[in-house]
């Protein structure tokens, strides 16, 4: 165990034809992103305060929750008790209520459900209390965006100067079609999507660009070592030589996220089950996605300067 | 590539050492003061307390400003009789308009106005535009640029109010910043209940001394005759008081104010004392109206309206009006903290008990425990030796990683937490990089020194481009982001910065120390 390696991953040579299936992964992969994007629309997000402003308030009572208690304590104060839901243990309840009219109200509201518990349920404990205005929570999913956007641009940019164009259209389209899926498995498994979520799908970003550099570093250096190879062939040798690392890294974020998802508590675990979804979407369109869009967009243009004559001038003229 | 000079080998070992020294400060409180003792803070989701995000109310700031230069423009037009039928603040347009009843008057009233609006301090362009039509109206603008400057005012002085008055509640290490152009965020460590608190900033308190008009009828319906205004009773909002508009006295001229019991009456009472300017102004005015009543009023809503007895010529005086021990120091408090220059609201609240805060803490702690010791045996079972190297330099870029966080006393958040572990994992990319390259490199027949050494130059292009996109997405994430997630953001981009030292230095440092010692025929890669 201290000295060679117990296990390989994958056995070192191997000459799988990953763009054999290049059709078939855009296809599935096509598929799957326009699902999201409807379930984006219908039934939609499951959207936290952060971005539909509101109240959200985490109780804890002495005993197990009494529920018809708290309910009737709530209409008592006029405030709608639907919103009254299990949390946790069985001690702890959620109290979840819509947007308010004005910022004045959502203060008022609060003080109105703090009151109302405490007189009738004597030693009940405020574990959390969250509220958002409807003007904070529209800037908060604006900013949401533009990190997001920015983040695209940022990464499209610097791809396009340390290798070509197709290499960076490659990655972002890869990348736009990870994060529809994310987000249709957010609308599927209706974990609350908050500002939690976004740094989640940012990280998705930057470890799925991540990985796509890694297979399109291999292809740059194989372009100028095998100056006739195919770019078929090409590409499909170079996601074997780096499929190690790929599955490799792959387990060990994956591995860094479990725990997450299974011990992080609340708040954090819905963070964590979108991360390991998208560690493996990320790691599944490096391979299938990225690599054929490459393959597509490089076909006549990403050849050998010099070796060729002609295409290599067709590149020249058609690289920014 | 794989020889290091003592002093390189003495600088990345310096480096680390310097890393678990910045991290001694969060172990235990500084021992001495003159210590740079600089820690991790634990956000407000774990050790609990309140977040609370002000706004300035930047409308009623216009306004103010608007209708104290409308009263300045009446009291400017009444020594010269230019009358007018119409005289009026705007705030939604940002002007003011004054429609003379005599078009003739014009010139005389622009002469008059003037002066008024004339450019003060050192900015040079007037507060006010001034246009005016040959039919007698004259209109004055607020400018953009002079609204600006008074709206970056109103919020650096609601900063200090809002400081003052919290410290008045003795909240332990509040930290109040500006956000944008108009927010403030309070943040209240400790305080889960910020009921309180909100209650203080809830309430301008400006408070002000005006004369009653003791012949207006203001309960009867009618509209207030022209300088008065009707106000409600501050325990009786359906009683109402006609008062002079004039302002006799203002509340920025207290130096002090004590909530204390009166010693006739056994009330409660909020006592105050005047800087010079305003007991001047206080006696003139009380010793001119013996007899006749005046109201002291707070945010629009009478407190009292005493009769005046005697002149009050010391600059000391009391209020009492139905207070009870609290409102009374309440009351003490704003007073002396002084007058917001505008209402605040709350738009955004969270408030965190510190017993969710420790269940989060012993969640973060335990995933942070598990996912460490299944990412080491994950690098020990499938990269042996190499593995295990990689894992000193695992262990080396967590202390690293709160080292610096340390040194910038960045907040430790649950999503921190949750970024140093994905950290980790992409931590140990870099490794497996370069081990899978060297690996590759042997097999291409290199021997074991012309190996490693290609394996490192080639793995570290990629690592380079690999890291240098993830660090971009966080950059923006932590730009934009608010709250918790600006602490993620700070974890991984401090984390990405060093796993690439890591990676590029202690590694090969290691790799190099082990490869010199043993000179192995083949690498257990």
């Amino acid at each position: 165990m201290f000295m060679r390696p117990t296990f390989r991953l994958v056995r070192d040579g191997t000459k799988i034809e990953f763009m054999r299936g290049r059709y078939m992964g855009l296809i599935v992969s096509a598929i799957l992103s326009a699902a999201s994007v409807i379930l984006f629309f219908y039934p939609g997000l499951n959207e936290g305060i952060d971005f539909s402003g509101g109240i959200v308030m985490e109780v804890r009572t002495p005993g197990p929750a009494d529920f018809a208690r708290i309910r009737s304590s709530l209409i008592s104060e006029n405030i709608p008790e639907q919103g009254v839901q299990r949390f946790g243990d069985e001690s702890e309840v959620l109290i979840r209520l819509g947007q308010q009219p004005t910022e004045g109200a959502v203060q008022q509201t609060v003080d109105r459900v703090r009151t109302a518990l405490e007189k009738s349920i004597p030693g009940v404990k405020l574990l959390r209390t969250d509220a958002v205005g409807a003007s904070v929570s529209a800037e908060l999913f604006r900013n949401g965006l533009y990190a997001l956007g920015i983040s695209l641009a940022m990464i499209m940019v610097y791809i396009w100067f340390r290798f070509e164009w197709q290499f960076a259209v490659g990655a972002v389209v890869t990348l736009v079609l990870d994060i529809t899926k994310a987000i249709g498995f957010l609308a599927i498994t209706r974990i609350e999507f908050d500002l939690v979520m976004v740094a989640a799908i940012l990280t998705i970003l930057g470890y799925s660009t991540n990985d796509k550099v890694v297979v399109y570093d291999r292809v740059r250096e194989n372009l100028r070592k095998y100056k006739t190879m195919p770019l078929r062939e090409l590409i499909d040798l170079s996601i074997n030589e780096t499929l190690n690392r790929t599955l490799g890294t792959s387990m060990t974020v994956f591995l860094a996220s479990l725990p997450l998802a299974l011990f992080g508590g609340q708040s954090i675990s819905g963070f964590a089950w979108v991360m390991l979804f998208g560690i493996i979407v990320g790691t599944s369109s490096s391979i299938f996605i990225a690599a054929p869009i490459l393959l597509f967009l490089g076909e006549h243009r990403l050849r050998r300067e010099g070796a060729q004559a002609a295409p290599a001038k067709l590149g020249a003229t058609t690289r920014p | 590539m794989m020889y290091f000079t003592p002093l390189k080998t003495a600088v990345i070992l310096g480096l680390c050492l310097l890393g678990a020294i910045l991290c001694i400060p969060n172990l235990f409180p500084a021992p001495a003061t003159w210590l740079p003792w600089r820690q991790v803070h634990l956000g407000l989701d774990l050790r609990g307390g309140s977040y609370l995000l002000l706004e300035v109310d930047m409308k009623s700031v216009t306004r103010e400003r608007l209708e104290s230069m409308v009263d300045g423009i009446r009291q400017a037009l009444r020594p010269g009789a230019i009358f007018y039928q119409q005289l009026e603040a705007q705030p939604d347009q940002k002007r003011i308009l004054l429609r003379l009843r005599d078009a003739t008057k014009l010139d005389a009233a622009q002469a008059v106005i003037r002066p008024l609006i004339s450019p003060e301090g050192p900015t040079n362009t007037p507060e006010f535009q001034m246009t005016s039509s040959p039919d007698g109206t004259i209109v004055l603008t607020l400018s953009q640029v002079a609204l600006n400057a008074r709206a970056l005012g109103a919020v650096q002085q609601s900063i200090e109010i809002v400081r003052r008055r919290i410290d008045e509640t003795g909240v332990v290490d509040p930290q109040i910043t500006q956000q944008g152009d108009s927010r403030i965020v309070v943040q209240l460590p400790g305080v889960s209940d910020p009921n309180r608190v909100k209650e203080l900033l809830g309430k301008t308190a400006h408070m002000t001394f005006q004369l009653v008009d003791e012949q207006a009828n203001p309960n009867g319906g009618g509209l207030p005759p022209p300088g008065d205004e009707f106000l409600p009773m501050q325990d009786n909002p359906a009683e109402k008081i006609a008062v002079r508009k004039r302002v006799d006295v203002d509340g920025g001229d207290l130096t002090d104010a004590r909530a204390a019991t009166n010693q006739q009456t056994g009330q409660w009472v909020v006592t105050f004392a005047f800087n010079s300017l305003g007991a001047r102004r206080f006696g003139d005015v009380t010793r001119a109206n013996v007899n006749h009543r005046f109201a002291i009023v707070l945010d629009g809503k009478v407190i009292s309206a005493p009769v005046i007895r005697e002149p009050i010529t010391g600059g000391r005086g009391e209020i009492s009006g139905n207070f009870n021990a609290t409102t009374a120091t309440d009351l003490s408090v704003l007073l002396r903290a002084g007058a917001l220059p505008a209402p605040l609201t709350v738009v955004e609240e969270r408030s965190v008990g510190p017993e969710l805060g420790a269940d989060s803490i012993r969640a973060g702690a335990i995933s942070l425990a598990v996912g460490f010791l299944l990412v080491i045996g994950f690098m020990a079972t499938f990269y042996g030796l190499f593995g295990w190297f990689a894992n000193v330099c695992l262990l080396v870029n967590l202390v690293l990683m709160l080292g610096i966080m340390s040194l910038l006393q960045a907040t430790l958040t649950l999503p921190g937490m949750a970024g140093i572990l994905l950290t980790l994992g992409m931590a140990v990319d870099a490794n497996i990089l370069i081990n899978e390259r060297i690996r590759e490199e042997q097999r291409l027949g290199r021997p074991p020194l012309s190996a490693l050494e290609h394996g490192f130059t080639r793995a570290y292009n990629t690592i380079f481009d690999s890291n240098a996109t993830a660090f971009l997405a966080h950059v923006m994430l932590f730009v934009f982001g608010s709250g918790p997630v600006k602490g993620f953001a700070v974890t991984i981009t401090v984390g990405i910065a060093t796993s690439l030292f890591t990676a590029w230095m202690l590694t090969r440092l290691l790799v190099s120390r082990w490869y010199a010692a043993r000179r192995p025929q083949l690498l257990p890669v």
